[in-house]
C-alpha cells in the first residue's frame, strides 16, 4: 500500500513540484519557536476566508441581485431554504469575524515590528488585502438591499462626488445611473462575488509567498536567518511549520469555532453591530433612518468621516472627511519608514514608544464607539479630538521613535 | 538566471531596441483601446439616461406646514407650503447660514431669492442633503432638545449632523457645504406643478 503511495508521489513529483513544495512551505519552512497567543489569527483570516467563498457560493444560489427582488430573495433564504439561515449567518458571522481576525493580525505586525525591513512588501500586500477586504464588506452589505444597505451605499458613493472636477462622472460612472439604483446593486454583487474575490485569492497567495521567502518575524523582532546551524544550514531557533504549528493552529480553530458558533445560534445580529436593526426594513429611497451608522467595522473611519466641519486651507469640510477617512487608512502602508527605532518589538522599544501605541489603540476604540452614536456637539469634539490623536501616532512615529529609550535586543529567541 | 534576462536589453543592436520599444507602445496602446469599451459600458445606459422624465404633481390637497415626497429621476423631492411664520424664520436666522443669499450655483435663476422658490410659500427642493446623499428629516418643532434653544425649524440630516433652514440653505459649520439643490419645475396652473421641467412644452 505504502509503496503504491510512494510511487504516485513520485510518478507526480515528475510532473508537478508536490514534494518539493510541500517541503518549501510546510515541513520544511522553519518559524520562530516563540509564537505566542497573537500569531493564531493569520491562519485563522484563512479559515474565515475559505468559510465566506463556500457560504457565499451556495447564498449566490438563491440570491437575486435585482433591486426589486433582493430583499425578498434574502428573506427566502432565512425562510423557506432549508438550512438557508445557517449558511447566511456563517455568512454575515464570517465578514465581522474577517475583520476581527485581520485587525488582531495588523495589531500583532505593529506590536512586533512585523513591518519592518525586510517585510516591508509583505505589509503592503497585507494592507492590498485589507483593502479588497473593505471593498468586500462595502458590496457584500448592500447586496439585501434593506435600509442600512442603500443608505450607507449612498454615503459611501457619494464620497467619491467629492473629489473635484471629476467627481460627478465619477460618481455615475460608479452608479451606471444618477442615482444608487437597481444598476449599482446589479454591478456591486458582480463585484462581490467575482471581481474581488478573485483578487483577494491572488493577494493572498502572493502574501504567504512573500512570507515564506522573508521568513515569520516573531515576539522578540530579531532574524532567526542569522544564526543558523553550520551543518544543516538550518536556523538554530526554528521549528518547522508542519507539524509544530499546525497543530497548534488546530487548537486557535478549535477554541475559535467555539466563539463563531456561538454567535451563529446565540447572537447572529449581536445587538445590531453585525446586523443592524434598520437593514431589515426594505430600502426606501425617500427617507434616511432616523439613526445611520456603518457596521461596527468601519466605524472609526467613519467618525473621521465627519469629524471635520469647517472648510480650511481652501479645501471644503466634505473633502477634508474624505480625506481624512482614505488617509486613516492608507496611512498604514507608510509604517515601515515612518519607524525609526532600531528595534522591532514592543519587547525591546522605549517608554514612548508603548504610550504612543496604547494611545493609538483607546483612539481607535473611541473613535469606533463615536462612529455608532448620532452626532452631537460633544461627541464631535471627541471625535476631533482623537483623529489628532490617532493621526499623531503616525506622524509623530519618526520623531518619537528614534529618540525612544530602548532595551537591547537579545541574539537568540527568548523562551 | 534572472539578472540575466533582465540585462539582455544591454547587448541589444539600436534596431532591436527601437523594434521592442515600438511594439510595447503598439501593445499599450491596443491595450488601452480594447478597456474603453468595458469602461464605457459602465456610465449610465440609455434607459437611466431616458428614465428622467418630469413628474407632474397636485398640490391642492397640501395644507400649510405640509410636507409632501415625490420621487423623480430615483431621488426624493420635497414639496414645502411654508405657513407665515415659517417665511418670518427665514430672515432671521440669516447670520448662521454659510450662503444665504444663494450665490453657489444649487438652484434655477428663478429660485435664487430668500425663499428659494417662485411662490415665496411653497419650496420645492430634492430632499437631499449635500454632504453625502442621506435624506434629511424635517424638523419643524422650535427649540427641540436635541437641536437647541435657537432652532426655529428646518431640516436635519441624521447622518452626519447637517442643518438646513425652511428654504433648505445650509449651516455654518456642518459638514455639507452647500444648500440643497431646487430642481427646475415650473406651474402649470395653481394647483398643478411640474417637477424636472422649466415648460409645459418641453414634457
Amino acid at each position: 500500500m505504502s509503496n503504491l503511495f510512494n510511487s504516485m508521489i513520485e510518478w507526480i513529483d515528475k510532473r508537478f513540484p508536490l514534494t518539493s513544495n510541500w517541503k518549501a512551505h510546510l515541513s520544511e519552512y522553519y518559524a520562530p519557536k516563540n509564537f505566542n497567543f497573537w500569531y493564531f489569527f493569520g491562519s485563522l483570516a484563512l479559515l474565515v476566508l475559505v468559510n465566506q467563498l463556500i457560504t457565499g457560493i451556495f447564498l449566490t444560489m438563491n440570491y437575486k441581485p435585482d433591486a426589486s427582488q433582493a430583499f425578498a430573495s434574502v428573506e427566502y433564504i432565512m425562510r423557506d431554504v432549508d438550512y438557508g439561515w445557517l449558511i447566511r449567518y456563517m455568512h454575515s458571522t464570517g465578514a465581522s469575524m474577517f475583520f476581527v481576525v485581520v485587525y488582531l493580525h495588523m495589531f500583532r505586525g505593529m506590536l512586533y515590528g512585523s513591518y519592518r525591513k525586510p517585510r516591508e512588501l509583505l505589509w503592503l500586500v497585507g494592507m492590498c488585502i485589507f483593502f479588497v477586504l473593505m471593498a468586500l464588506a462595502f458590496t457584500g452589505y448592500i447586496l439585501p438591499w434593506g435600509q442600512m444597505s442603500y443608505w450607507g451605499a449612498q454615503v459611501i458613493v457619494s464620497m467619491f462626488g467629492a473629489i473635484p472636477v471629476i467627481g460627478d462622472t465619477l460618481q455615475q460612472w460608479l452608479l451606471g445611473d444618477f442615482t444608487l439604483s437597481d444598476a449599482a446593486l446589479n454591478r456591486f454583487f458582480a463585484y462581490h462575488v467575482v471581481t474581488l474575490p478573485l483578487v483577494l485569492l491572488v493577494l493572498v497567495f502572493v502574501h504567504i509567498l512573500a512570507l515564506h521567502e522573508t521568513g515569520s518575524n516573531n515576539p522578540d523582532g530579531i532574524e532567526i536567518k542569522e544564526n543558523k546551524n553550520p551543518s544543516t544550514g538550518i536556523p538554530v531557533d526554528g521549528i518547522p511549520f508542519h507539524p509544530y504549528y499546525t497543530v497548534k493552529d488546530i487548537v486557535g480553530v478549535v477554541v475559535f469555532l467555539f466563539v463563531f458558533c456561538g454567535i451563529i445560534f446565540f447572537a447572529p445580529e449581536m445587538g445590531g453591530y453585525f446586523l443592524e436593526y434598520n437593514n431589515f426594513i426594505p430600502a426606501n429611497t425617500l427617507q434616511t433612518p432616523d439613526h445611520i451608522a456603518p457596521v461596527w467595522y468601519f466605524t472609526p473611519y467613519y467618525s473621521m468621516l465627519r469629524a471635520v466641519t469647517v472648510n480650511f486651507l481652501g479645501i471644503e469640510a466634505k473633502l477634508w472627511g474624505v480625506i481624512l477617512m482614505a488617509g486613516s487608512v492608507v496611512i498604514f502602508c507608510f509604517l515601515p519608514w515612518l519607524d525609526r527605532s532600531p528595534v522591532k518589538s514592543v519587547r525591546y522599544k522605549g517608554p514612548y514608544f508603548k504610550i504612543a501605541l496604547t494611545l493609538f489603540v483607546i483612539s481607535f476604540f473611541v473613535l469606533g464607539w463615536l462612529g455608532t452614536k448620532s452626532p452631537t456637539p460633544l461627541y464631535t469634539l471627541l471625535a476631533q479630538i482623537f483623529t489628532v490623536i490617532y493621526f499623531a501616532f503616525f506622524i509623530l512615529m519618526p520623531w518619537y521613535s528614534k529618540i525612544d529609550k530602548n532595551k537591547p535586543e537579545p541574539k537568540r529567541l527568548q523562551e | 538566471m534572472m539578472a540575466d534576462s533582465f540585462s539582455i536589453s544591454e547587448k541589444m543592436s539600436g534596431r532591436r531596441k527601437f523594434l521592442v520599444a515600438a511594439t510595447s507602445v503598439a501593445g499599450g496602446v491596443a491595450g488601452a483601446a480594447i478597456a474603453t469599451p468595458f469602461l464605457l459600458s459602465m456610465m449610465p445606459s440609455e434607459r437611466a439616461k431616458a428614465a428622467g422624465a418630469p413628474v407632474e404633481v397636485d398640490i391642492s390637497k397640501l395644507e400649510s406646514g405640509m410636507l409632501l415626497m415625490v420621487e423623480w429621476r430615483g431621488r426624493v423631492v420635497w414639496i414645502l407650503r411654508r405657513t407665515p411664520e415659517m417665511l418670518e424664520t427665514l430672515e432671521k436666522i440669516e447670520d448662521e447660514l454659510a450662503d444665504p443669499n444663494s450665490e453657489k450655483n444649487q438652484q434655477p435663476e428663478y429660485a435664487k431669492n430668500r425663499t428659494r422658490s417662485i411662490k415665496p410659500e411653497i419650496l420645492v427642493t430634492e430632499g437631499i442633503c449635500t454632504h453625502l446623499g442621506c435624506s434629511p428629516v424635517f424638523r419643524k418643532d422650535i427649540a427641540p432638545a436635541d437641536l437647541g434653544p435657537d432652532w426655529l425649524g428646518g431640516f436635519f440630516c441624521p447622518c452626519h449632523g447637517s442643518k438646513f433652514d425652511l428654504a433648505g440653505r445650509v449651516y455654518k459649520h456642518v459638514p455639507a457645504p452647500t444648500n440643497m439643490v431646487v430642481p427646475p419645475h415650473v406651474y402649470l396652473s395653481d394647483s398643478r406643478l411640474l417637477i424636472g421641467s422649466e415648460s409645459e412644452g418641453s414634457t
